[in-house]
């Protein structure tokens, strides 16, 4: 077994690629007509695969298609039933309950604080550590119209044709329209974005975008965003409750959203939170590798957040569509699906087939870039194939040295350059082999441009909402997503909690969806939230016992 | 009979083979096929993770890994997510660092000479041995930032810190006790915040949407439907960059 560099038969290829080059760093594959992408979309796409959706069958989004696997897991019954917990007994009495550490949760806990919510009358209830999410992942950049060439309406017709127009208007509205103040709020917070020297921030385009508009760190982006959010709001000293997943959502008796169940996971003890308002930032959905996708995503990206509000009357939208991100690792075998950010191609980077062919334009939006390297690689049989039959194609890194000059790569991504010279493969000489990896969960809980989930008490902000990018999200988005949404949902939240009345608290809800489950006649053999994946290896789960120690 | 002993032999022969490395994770020794990554491996031997997994691709320092190997005198560090098993690895993960930091209010703070010496004094206990850059799984030359803020150059503690996951290995190796990762951190906010140069296109571009520049033409837009759209769409004028 190799484990480390390219074998024999992948170097031969290479230099089909090598021998293309210079032609291709003259000329690039012109960008598809309207009806090009709409063609690609239907043949090639993951989403438009039969057999692999259903209508829910219960809800309050009843008859909408999602994907088998999120179908399971709504259509599932609580982890726990009401006679097990005490209500009367309250271990975080708060004004805002967050849930969810990553992006969205950061920044709502610091809008709260903001607008006039005392530090210790907030609490964010996190699964993993503080900051273990997607946000601490994204390595690209974020999308913000400050340039004069560039204006929030440019930006927003890029939104809207990305997403085919699917998309909730007021929400992009929102999205265009803060996005220069959320990044003069970074620059405030000491966020060290790449910049010229006179101060004017290096901005570069990403798939389907008309204007350079990606602010970038690095290729730490999101890295170094997460870390200075986490870092102001551990300042400003706001209480966190890490490795305890909600596992349930509160009501009142008067139907509204009253705070969570969390699930100490390591003592398994439960713990009541009443809070006047919550705020739901669980992030999405990419551990439940639809349709066997690997996936970009951290580990406890397994939709909880979808299926407490479910339960509590949320509507979803746009889950029929999910985002593959055209550019995971495709080979070596170990970083499999693990991202390649989306700035290799921005700084110029080629898809390249088999042939050494160029055969898309490399900065299409993503679904419609997904689609046709899937195409190239099982419609055209022009792929590359790896030691363990894995397809994929090349993405002709070199050409960003040759473009900008040698030591770029490992000066301006230098994630990247990192994580593939760990495994032998150095990426400023070598092309590097991708493959579509499942990436971000397009769409969510339906939002309002205040972040307000329409149940009292209950806001949603970041991955975990849907809306903003339609059926199909644009690189850069995501990290403004979760800054606007999740400051928009922090600052509703405080409002709501400075005038909100809870009544008597109540898990009745759960009671009844678990009947509305049995009346559909779903059996109770599925439960939710699913909190983690499994990856345990078969032969260690095939002789596993359930002796309680 | 010697035919079914034969199969059963061979079956174990290609067991062993195919489970050809030996790992101890916490001197317990467990057979992993090759090709895994520490995490896939101890996953792959029976272990479920709540601790010790986060982003798993090298972003969070969540699954920080100390390990020797077998004969070896030297202990070794990696992020198990990153790192491949070998043979003869005697492993365990450090999922958490008790290194506390200091809180403070970045709009009270100036980026002096001093400031990062005074709010970490410990800094002054380092004795150049150079450890703390021998455990970074990032191979981030910690030991000389830790000298540039003696310095009280926090440009250069930021700059060379940049990459940090803060996985907190270097402060749990440590001698003079002193917390890099929290050191760096405050060095790249005060560089980000004070340092930096502004970018004033950003300050004019807020205070023209805030003067309310924008909001006739998104009225607009916010009230087209999709056929209106897609003609404005398609004909969108693409700015011309690397990478187009």
């Amino acid at each position: 077994m190799i484990t480390s560099g390219y074998p024999d038969s992948m170097r031969e290829l290479i230099a089909l690629v090598e021998a293309t080059r210079p032609e291709r760093l003259k000329t690039s594959p012109p960008r598809m007509s309207a009806k090009e992408r709409e063609e690609i979309l239907r043949e090639w796409h993951p989403d438009y695969k039969a057999g692999t959706k259903r209508p829910l069958s219960i809800g309050p989004s009843k008859g909408e298609l999602v994907p088998h696997e999120v179908a399971d897991l709504l259509e599932a019954y609580p982890l726990i039933s009401p006679e097990e917990v005490d209500l009367s007994q309250i271990d975080y009495d708060v004004d805002v309950l967050i849930i969810g550490g990553g992006g969205a949760g950061t920044v709502a806990a610091l809008w709260a604080y903001y607008e006039g919510i005392k530090p210790e009358r907030i609490l964010i209830a996190t699964k993993l550590r503080w900051g273990d999410s997607n946000s601490i992942m994204a390595q690209g950049g974020i999308q913000a119209a400050d340039r004069p060439e560039d204006s929030p309406a440019i930006h927003y017709l890029d939104i809207m044709g990305g997403g085919h127009y699917t998309n909730k208007p007021e929400l992009v509205r929102a999205l265009v329209t803060d996005g220069p103040m959320i990044i003069k709020w970074h620059e405030s917070l000491g966020v060290m974005y790449d910049k010229n020297p006179d101060g004017s921030f290096v901005e570069k385009h990403g798939g389907g975008t008309s204007r350079m508009r990606m602010h970038s760190a690095k290729d730490y982006t999101g890295m170094e965003i997460m870390r200075a959010l986490r870092d102001e709001a551990r300042n400003i000293g706001i209480p966190v409750v890490e490795f305890a997943p909600a596992v349930e959502l509160l009501m009142d008796d008067r139907g509204q959203v009253a705070g969570a169940i969390l699930f100490n996971l390591e003592t398994s003890q439960y713990l009541v939170v009443r809070a006047k308002a919550t705020v739901l930032a669980t992030g999405g959905f990419g551990r439940l590798h639809i349709q066997g996708f690997p996936t970009t995503n951290h580990y406890g990206a397994t939709a909880d957040g979808l299926v407490l509000a479910y339960r509590v009357g949320a509507k979803l939208r746009d889950m029929d569509a999910v985002q593959y991100h055209p550019t995971g690792v495709a080979y070596p075998e170990a970083l499999v699906g693990q991202l390649v950010t989306e700035k290799v191609r921005g700084m110029g980077a080629m898809p390249v087939n088999r042939h050494g062919e160029a055969f898309v334009y490399p900065l299409e939006p993503r679904d419609v870039e997904s689609a046709a390297f899937i195409r190239e690689c099982y419609g055209r049989g022009n792929g590359v194939e790896t030691p363990t039959g894995m397809r994929g194609v090349w993405l002709d890194s070199p050409m960003i040295e040759e473009l900008h000059g040698p030591g770029t790569i490992k000066r301006e991504l230098a994630a990247m350059w990192r994580m593939f010279n760990r495994f032998g493969i150095d990426m400023a000489k070598e092309p590097i082999l991708v493959f579509p990896t499942l990436h971000y969960q397009n769409g969510g809980v339906e939002i309002d441009e205040h972040g307000w989930t329409g149940v009292p008490g209950l806001f949603a902000g970041g991955e975990v909402e849907g809306g903003v990018h339609g059926k199909n999200r644009l690189m850069g988005n995501s990290l403004l997503d979760y800054n606007v949404f999740g400051r928009r949902a922090g600052i509703s939240a405080a409002r709501h909690a400075k005038v909100a009345k809870l009544g008597k608290l109540s898990l009745e809800h759960i009671v009844a969806y678990s009947k509305m489950l049995a009346e559909a006649g779903i059996n109770n053999d599925r439960k939710a939230p699913l909190l983690l994946p499994e990856y345990r290896g078969e032969r260690a789960l095939a002789r596993s016992l359930k002796i309680r120690i | 009979m010697a035919d079914r002993e034969a199969v059963e032999q061979e079956e174990r022969t290609s067991l062993a083979e195919e489970l050809g490395v030996r790992i101890y994770i916490m001197g317990k020794e467990y057979r992993v096929p090759a090709g895994l990554t520490i995490m896939k491996a101890m996953e792959y031997a029976g272990y479920k993770f709540i601790r010790g997994a986060g982003c798993r691709a090298g972003f969070c320092g969540a699954c920080g890994t100390v390990y020797r190997k077998e004969g070896e005198y030297k202990l070794r560090f990696a992020v198990a997510c990153q790192k491949l098993v070998e043979d003869g690895m005697f492993l365990v993960q450090l999922p958490f660092a008790p290194a506390p930091r200091v809180s403070y209010d970045l709009e009270k703070l100036r980026p002096t000479e001093n400031v990062l010496l005074k709010l970490y004094p410990e800094l002054a206990r380092c004795v150049a041995c150079n450890t703390c850059t021998k455990a970074c799984p990032q191979e981030i030359p910690v030991m000389d930032y830790i000298q540039a803020a003696l310095r009280g150059d926090i440009k250069r503690v930021a700059e060379l810190s940049f990459d940090c996951i803060q996985c907190g290995l270097c402060s749990m190796r440590c001698p003079a006790d002193i917390k890099h990762y929290h050191v760096a951190q405050l060095a790249r906010r005060l560089y980000g915040r004070y340092l930096a140069p502004k970018a004033e296109h950003l300050a004019q571009r807020v205070a023209e949407i805030e003067a309310g520049r924008f909001d006739e033409e998104l009225d607009r837009l916010t009230r087209m439907g999709k056929e209106e759209l897609s003609k404005l769409y398609e004909a969108r004028q693409i700015e011309e960059g690397v990478g187009v």
